[in-house]
């Protein structure tokens, strides 16, 4: 339905150009900011899938819980605006991890364009666990992006400590 | 061509139709009732407090929301130096939008039915009092309320203002605490409603009796009332904004239709959790005297001005908690409270409840009872 294609691309799109923002803003408060949309963008695929307990618990957790801490955390330390010149290693490796990720979600999306249902009424949320655990080239897919968030959480702390050492 | 006339694209644009006139007709609802909120709360103030209040525009002073109205839109927009220009305007456009939004799923009644004419449908449609009917209904609420927080946030810090930021800091702390325990004091009425839809746990309640229903929910009701009085920011916990220590909290650099439009953020947030607390409580638009009196949506609106009028009330009697009682009553005492009372709620429903069915979604429950046993 045309209604769909409107509101997917529209969610699409707002996702992608803020997901940008966030990594793009020089103020942190603006790439949080830019975070907070991009969830809200993801919980209205979501929403689309069939799956609005999903798109609620995506909003709750994440949207209203996780960035309110962020930003509180913002707030609290006051930061300014990054200086820039953050790169060095750690740009190369961010490169290469992106990248990755790049990779990962194209073949995701190319593999399995027809993977989620797409009836409109209901979609539990385990429906859309199974969908991505029943067959082994999710998993993968799946596993090898946990992977590269958890080295994405461990560089988070790399780069903290380095900040408390000078 | 021929396919946009189609019966099913038809049946959309009545549905569209539909709708559209919903959200007109509650939107300016909700605004009159918003303006009339702001007088009656002078109003019922004022008497407790032995003084007049408003009465000099209009009889009984009933024109003053319009006047206040028509003063706001004359003021001078201010931008304090400094200020983040794109946050201090998107605070009061996430407040007011997020106040309405969470309404959408509130049920003011069942299907419309007017006396001595019957049922009312538009094109052959029945009307229901309600612009959407959720499945997630109450989380919904809940996620579009966890948005709410970030208007005071950019509020706070847009305004390049210690007092903001500070009132900022405060609200968003305190909106926090409470929010758990006013999501706990939910899970009683969810669980025996076995639904997030409201209009499942109303009828759960006429069921079950009101007062029956009423009364099994009474101490999630207490703690609902308290932790919602939280969320919105009125007396006993109205330290965002305690003008003594930070001149207005959140909102002190913001002025004419910005600053109308937090404040009605405000009050428009306070109707949505009096609305709720109706529908989930007391029994929405359910009779008080099942079988004597009918059903209708005037119930649903007298509960929820009664429960408006007791916020007025506890403004009125209150006095301001400190910081620290703040965040000792939230933490310390009302959280314990209602997990206790979760425990022992889901403790009684598993030992005497009724047996469920599983919930409507059953085609996909049923056939996940690998991945994780969703319900009983």
């Amino acid at each position: 339905m045309i209604l769909d294609v409107i509101v997917f691309y529209g969610a699409a799109i707002v996702a992608l150009i803020s997901g940008l923002f966030v990594i793009a803003q020089r103020s942190p408060i603006n790439s949080a900011f830019s975070l907070i949309i991009t969830m809200c963008s993801l919980a209205v695929m979501f929403a689309m899938l069939g799956s609005g307990f999903i798109a609620a618990l995506q909003v709750i957790v994440y949207a209203g819980a996780i960035m309110v801490l962020f930003l509180f955390v913002i707030m609290l330390l006051n930061t300014r605006q990054d200086e820039g010149d953050r790169g060095g290693g750690i740009g190369r490796a961010a490169i290469v991890l992106g990248v990755i990720l790049a990779v990962q979600s194209v073949m995701v999306v190319w593999k399995g364009s027809a993977s989620l249902p797409r009836n409109h009424k209901e979609t539990a949320s385990v429906d859309v666990a199974r969908g991505l655990f029943s067959s082994p080239r999710y998993l993968y897919a799946f596993e090898a992006t946990s992977i590269l968030i958890l080295s994405a959480m461990v560089g988070a702390i790399v780069v903290a400590r380095k900040e408390k050492g000078k | 061509m021929e396919t946009l006339l189609s019966p099913a694209n038809k049946e959309l644009g009545i549905d569209a139709l539909i709708a559209i006139l919903k959200i007109a007709v509650i939107f300016n609802a909700l605004l009159g009732l918003f303006s009339l909120m702001t007088y009656i709360e002078r109003r019922v103030l004022a008497f407790m407090q032995f003084r007049r209040g408003p009465n000099r525009t209009g009889p009984w002073g009933i024109l003053q929301p319009a006047a206040d109205g028509i003063k706001l839109f004359f003021k001078e927009e201010l931008m304090p130096e400094g200020a983040h220009k794109f946050l201090f305007f998107a605070a009061p456009v996430v407040a007011i939008i997020t106040a309405y939004v969470s309404l959408a799923v509130v049920p003011y009644g069942g299907p419309l039915v007017i006396p001595f004419y019957g049922q009312v449908s538009i094109f052959g449609r029945p009307i229901d009092l309600q612009m959407a009917d959720l499945d997630v209904g109450i989380l919904f609420i809940f996620a579009i309320t966890a948005l709410g927080v970030y208007s005071i946030v950019f509020a706070g810090y847009a305004s390049n203002n210690k007092y903001s930021l500070l009132g900022a800091l405060r609200s968003s702390a305190q909106m926090f605490s409470y929010e758990l325990a006013l999501g706990m004091s939910w899970v009683s009425v969810i669980m025996a409603a076995g639904s997030f839809r409201l209009g499942d746990i109303v009828a759960t309640a006429d069921r079950m009796n009101v007062w029956v229903w009423f009364a099994m929910q009474f101490p999630a009701f207490i703690i609902y009332m308290i932790a919602a009085c939280a969320e919105v920011n009125r007396t006993p916990f109205d330290l965002p904004e305690s003008e003594t220590e930070l001149v207005a909290g959140f909102h002190t650099e913001y002025s004419s239709m910005k600053f109308a439009l937090l404040q009605m953020a405000e009050y428009i947030n306070m109707i949505t959790v009096c609305a709720l607390a109706s529908n989930m409580f007391l029994g929405g638009w359910l009779s008080p005297l099942p079988g004597i009196l009918p059903n209708s949506p005037l119930w649903f609106f007298a509960k929820m001005m009664f429960l408006l009028f007791v916020f007025i009330w506890l403004r009125a009697t209150v006095p301001r908690f400190r910081y620290d009682q703040l965040m000792d009553f939230g933490w310390k005492r009302l959280i314990p409270a209602a997990a206790i009372w979760v425990v022992f709620f889901s403790g009684m429903t598993a030992f005497f409840g009724e047996k469920k069915t599983p919930p409507t979604t059953t085609a996909a429950v049923a056939t996940s009872a690998p991945v994780g046993q969703v319900s009983r």
